[in-house]
């Protein structure tokens, strides 16, 4: 090997360095693939958890009051009172459905969706060495984990985790006697610091690396989608940043910005100085919250591209619409956050204003999955696993989007808001929405990152039996939110039930309550459904089938022409880009694809 | 493969990757700061009306920060002009400059905070209610801390006009003992609280942004300080690296003079 | 924009000085503003953040090198004040009919 001159950009050889060792290698990685890994299984770990959370929610909804299995004895042991017998109590329910909604969200989904998939895949796919800040990249990953770190410790302190929802409401939650608010509030800004880092990132590395020829019109949309949800990332975040930082000074400093004047606490009059607005906090969360929620869904809609024109071999219809439909949801989703806020007391004028843009942004989500199902026709469909997560996003993503218009118009909200609808609405975007499209993509690039395939047997089990419970699971949550079920009710609303209560207005009855019990056994059935996954995950990684070519799926895009797995540097020489990004089935070739660097 | 365009621009954006991630940094630093300056818009269109504290902060040392600021953006943009003309040792003496006037806004600031958080305001059993200095100025007392502390009594000096009169504008509540200096028992009082973040809604916004503010003049400080420090090595090896450096530390410094442009009237003087 | 030559800088360092007289200027003007005491309030806020915005673009146009600079980055940053000014303006307009908020009584 050569000595490294001082002029690099003569010599396009491989950089050479001493061999590095474990630490420099894995640990303190600055090469994007090896972040996009970590970023992966961390997230995946957190999945995990959050699941877990959920499942052992899911128990106290089913039956009330009855202690938990198996686990019930190890969480009295560990969280004590708050677990006394086994049974879950109310505050420590409320503990896990705030973090299992901070963990799904800010902890899971965007880490695996924006920065493990987005690190490993849009440098190799826009011909670059690495991403423009490779030290900055390693540090985004490190806040991730000591964010996600803080957030685990607030199980076991004394008061327990943050009880206020991911939402994290104030006053309610600078109110509550524990500790775990504050840790929630700090291990967000490590969280937010994490993801503005990677934002920057993203977007240098689009805006300056992409290869020669690869101008922006033939750039792969999963590359257009994370260039859109990293500008929401970076121009959305800081608002909550500067909310939870106020929260925080209300919570230790004893500052006012939230608490209004004469709020009593228990009693008594909160010693305050008061002056405050509960509002200020749902204004500025929201303001995140809702561009938040793009960013959880427009990654996986990239992935499923990216799938569906490989696996129908013939190239997207309607690039064009789905790269201004892209950028029209990133703009839009800055102003419609306030439909999270319809029942706060607004005035007809500006609830209005917000239902009008909330409509206006189901056009550009509609256009994408429109212009999804068109690309089916006259495709030769392979169903392979990938595939398979793929088609089943697409009805998924529909339903979940759909039912956000009845929450969209202010007037149906009122019934609806604060319901199992709601629940239901973002789940279905969510998990067979956003988490269908993210195993797709699992089974789809990890050929890449390792060089074996995934069992396909195995990958149809999973997707199967993944798909029926989901459905099976979020599916009743729209009758019991029709029914008025609110959310977060610790006992699965036993108290509501004409049973229980006959009088009481608002009774659910028994079938609805009894949803309680279906959708719960659904709900672990998901889980043991992810088993095949898992052991399918790790086992291939040695033991999968080889693949023959660095090319496995016959793909166009550039990370497909790199060695395998691609090497520091990814490319062997400075690639350049001659075509776009969808070339399948063109006639006149011989195969039915020509990759991107094709002359 | 290396990466390319970190000291050559781009072609078609013309810009190396530094700028194009400072530049995008800064937008987030926008919204960061946008979102308190909405939440002060807020806050003080909702308070009720005539409790909106005016002339609690001194404006001539306000306007001496906003000058020290402004020249310390001048040397900085200089610094750079500099090394563009090939003068090293003008670099450093403007840098130079930039560092020393950072230090001195961070310096003011704290005689600033330090006279906020000696000022207090105290209410007597008897209901009535007085804002002023503590001899000695003790910072953060309370009535718990003196109760901790076996405090009986301390001497109050009474501002010469009580903040919280909506007619003083420009001279509440900072001129020190124009009127007697009193003897308060502990044992009269309900409230003592100092001017801390905690005592209005408009001393929290105000210590927020500007303590926001004062942290980017630090770290930036450090920073440019840094560069600075290592500048003699790095225009050896690589002089447009070193100037990118320079460039990019800069424009990070001519943002947070632009927050405080605006921090200044609207915490100051309006 | 990196090509500058030596001589081409030197005109910049005549303009960066003229752009700090006149952010020393509006320093002054700001605060002497201030104690004409202006009866009315939007007058006031108008002025104060008229001078602020002028001080703030040549901050930005001139010593940020913006006005020299390729849609990109213009882009971006113009991006940003619309969704800032978005935050503001459709946070304060939703608390409007909210008893607490009344808009002619600026304290």
């Amino acid at each position: 090997m050569q000595p490294t001159s001082k002029t690099h950009a003569v010599h396009p050889e491989v950089h050479h360095h001493e061999e590095p060792g474990f630490l420099q290698k894995y640990v303190f990685s600055t090469d994007h693939k090896i972040i996009g890994i970590q970023y992966g299984v961390t997230a995946l770990m957190f999945l995990f958890i959050g699941y877990s959370l959920m499942a052992m929610m899911r128990w106290q909804m089913a039956y009330p009051g009855k202690p938990l299995p198996i686990v019930g004895g190890l969480l009295e042991r560990i969280l004590g009172d708050e677990a006394a017998g086994g049974v879950m109590s109310g505050n420590l329910y409320n503990a896990f459905g705030a973090m299992h909604g901070t963990i799904m969200v800010f902890l899971a989904i965007v880490p695996l969706a924006f920065a493990a998939f987005g690190n490993f895949v849009v440098p190799l796919q826009i011909g670059a060495p690495d991403m423009a800040y490779p030290r900055i990249n390693m540090v985004s990953y490190q806040c991730y984990v000591v964010g996600g770190i803080i957030m685990l410790v607030s199980f076991f302190i004394p008061g327990g985790a943050a009880q206020a929802g991911w939402t994290s409401y104030v006053p309610l939650a600078t109110v509550i006697a524990t500790t775990g608010q504050t840790f929630w509030i700090v291990g967000m800004i490590f969280l937010i610091t994490s993801s503005l880092l990677g934002a920057v990132n993203f977007l240098g590395t689009i805006i300056q690396l992409r290869a020669p020829g690869m101008t922006w019109m033939r750039l792969p949309f999963f590359v257009w989608a994370q260039f859109v949800t990293a500008f929401l990332l970076l121009l959305a975040f800081p608002p909550l940043e500067a909310a939870a930082v106020m929260q925080l000074m209300d919570k230790v400093a004893g500052t006012s910005f939230f608490y209004p004047t004469g709020l009593v606490v228990t009693g008594k009059l909160a010693a305050v100085s008061g002056g405050g607005s509960p509002l200020l906090w749902q204004h500025l969360f929201w303001f995140l919250g809702h561009p938040e929620v793009y960013v959880l869904i427009l990654p996986a809609m990239g992935i499923v591209c990216e799938v569906l024109c490989n696996n129908t071999r013939k190239p997207i219809w309607g690039y064009r619409s789905l790269v201004y439909s892209v950028l029209a949801i990133g703009f839009l989703s800055m102003i419609v956050w306030a439909h999270h806020m319809y029942l706060t007391g607004m005035g007809t004028a500006i609830s209005t204003f917000f239902q009008t843009t909330t409509m206006i942004i189901s056009i550009p989500s509609v256009i994408i999955l429109s212009v999804f199902f068109i690309s089916l026709w006259g495709g030769s469909i392979r169903f392979n696993t990938p595939m398979l997560f793929a088609l089943a996003f697409l009805p998924m993503f529909g339903i979940g989007g759909l039912t956000g218009l009845p929450l969209g118009f202010n007037f149906s909200d009122i019934a609806l808001h604060d319901t199992y609808y709601v629940i239901a609405h973002f789940h279905y975007v969510v998990a067979p929405g956003t988490i269908f499209g993210l195993f797709a993509g699992i089974y789809y690039w990890f050929p890449k990152a390792t060089g074996r395939m995934m069992n396909e047997f195995w990958g149809r089990v999973h997707f199967w039996l993944s798909l029926i419970f989901m459905n099976l699971v979020f599916q009743p949550m729209f009758a019991q939110g029709m029914a008025g079920m609110l959310r977060r009710m610790s006992d699965g609303g036993a108290y509501y039930s004409v049973r229980t209560n006959p009088g009481i207005p608002g009774a659910l009855s028994d079938s609805i309550i009894y949803s309680n019990v279906t959708i719960s056994h659904a709900a672990w059935a998901l889980g043991l459904a992810q088993i095949p996954f898992i052991i399918n995950f790790f086992w291939s990684m040695k033991n999968g089938q080889k693949i023959a070519s660095d090319n496995p799926w016959e793909a166009t895009t550039l990370e497909w022409q790199t060695p395998t797995p691609p090497p520091h540097g990814n490319f062997a020489k400075p690639i350049a880009v001659h075509r776009g990004p969808y070339e399948y089935s063109v006639p006149g070739h011989a195969l039915d694809f020509v990759p991107q660097s094709e002359a | 493969m290396e990466i390319p365009y970190i000291v050559q621009p781009r072609e078609d954006t013309g810009l190396y990757n530094a700028k194009v991630g400072i530049w995008l940094f800064l937008a987030s630093e926008v919204m960061l700061f946008g979102a308190l300056f909405s939440s002060y818009i807020l806050l003080r269109v909702g308070a009720e009306v005539g409790t909106w504290p005016h002339g609690l902060l001194n404006i001539p040392i306000g306007t001496l920060n906003t000058i020290v600021l402004i020249t310390s953006s001048v040397t900085v943009v200089l610094a750079w002009a500099s090394l563009k003309m090939n003068r090293l040792g003008r670099f450093r003496l403007f840098q130079t400059g930039t560092v020393l006037l950072a230090m001195t806004f961070v310096v003011i600031k704290s005689f600033e905070y330090h006279d906020k958080f000696t000022h207090y305001e105290v209410v007597l059993k008897n209901s009535t209610s007085m804002t002023g200095h503590i001899e000695g100025s003790p910072m953060f007392w309370n009535l718990q801390k003196l109760n901790a502390g076996k405090i009986e009594s301390f001497t109050f000096h009474p501002d010469a006009h009580q903040a919280g009169h909506p007619d003083n504008r420009a001279e509440a509540g900072e001129t020190k003992g124009a009127h007697e200096a009193i003897k308060i028992a502990t044992a009269d009082i309900t409230k003592l609280e100092s001017y801390g973040p905690w005592h209005n809604t408009y001393l929290a916004i105000y210590f927020t942004l500007t303590g926001l503010h004062a942290l980017h003049v630090i770290a930036g400080a450090l920073v440019i300080g840094c560069i600075l420090a290592t500048s003699g090595a790095w225009w050896k090896r690589d002089p447009e690296r070193l100037t990118n450096r320079v460039e990019v530390s800069g424009l990070f410094w001519h943002f947070v003079d632009l927050v405080w442009i605006f921090l200044f009237p609207v915490l100051y003087l309006l | 924009m990196s090509d500058n030559h030596a001589h081409d800088v030197k005109k910049d360092v005549k303009k960066y000085l003229a752009v700090f007289g006149a952010l020393l200027l509006g320093t002054v003007l700001t605060v002497g503003a201030y104690y004409l005491h202006f009866t009315s309030v939007t007058v006031t806020i108008t002025i104060a953040l008229f001078i602020a915005s002028v001080k703030g673009f040549l901050v930005a146009g001139y010593f940020m090198h913006l006005m020299s600079e390729r849609k990109m980055i213009y882009g971006i940053m113009v991006a940003t004040v619309f969704f800032f000014a978005g935050l503001m303006y459709l946070t304060v307009w939703s608390m409007e009919p909210t008893s607490l908020i009344h808009f002619k009584h600026v304290p």
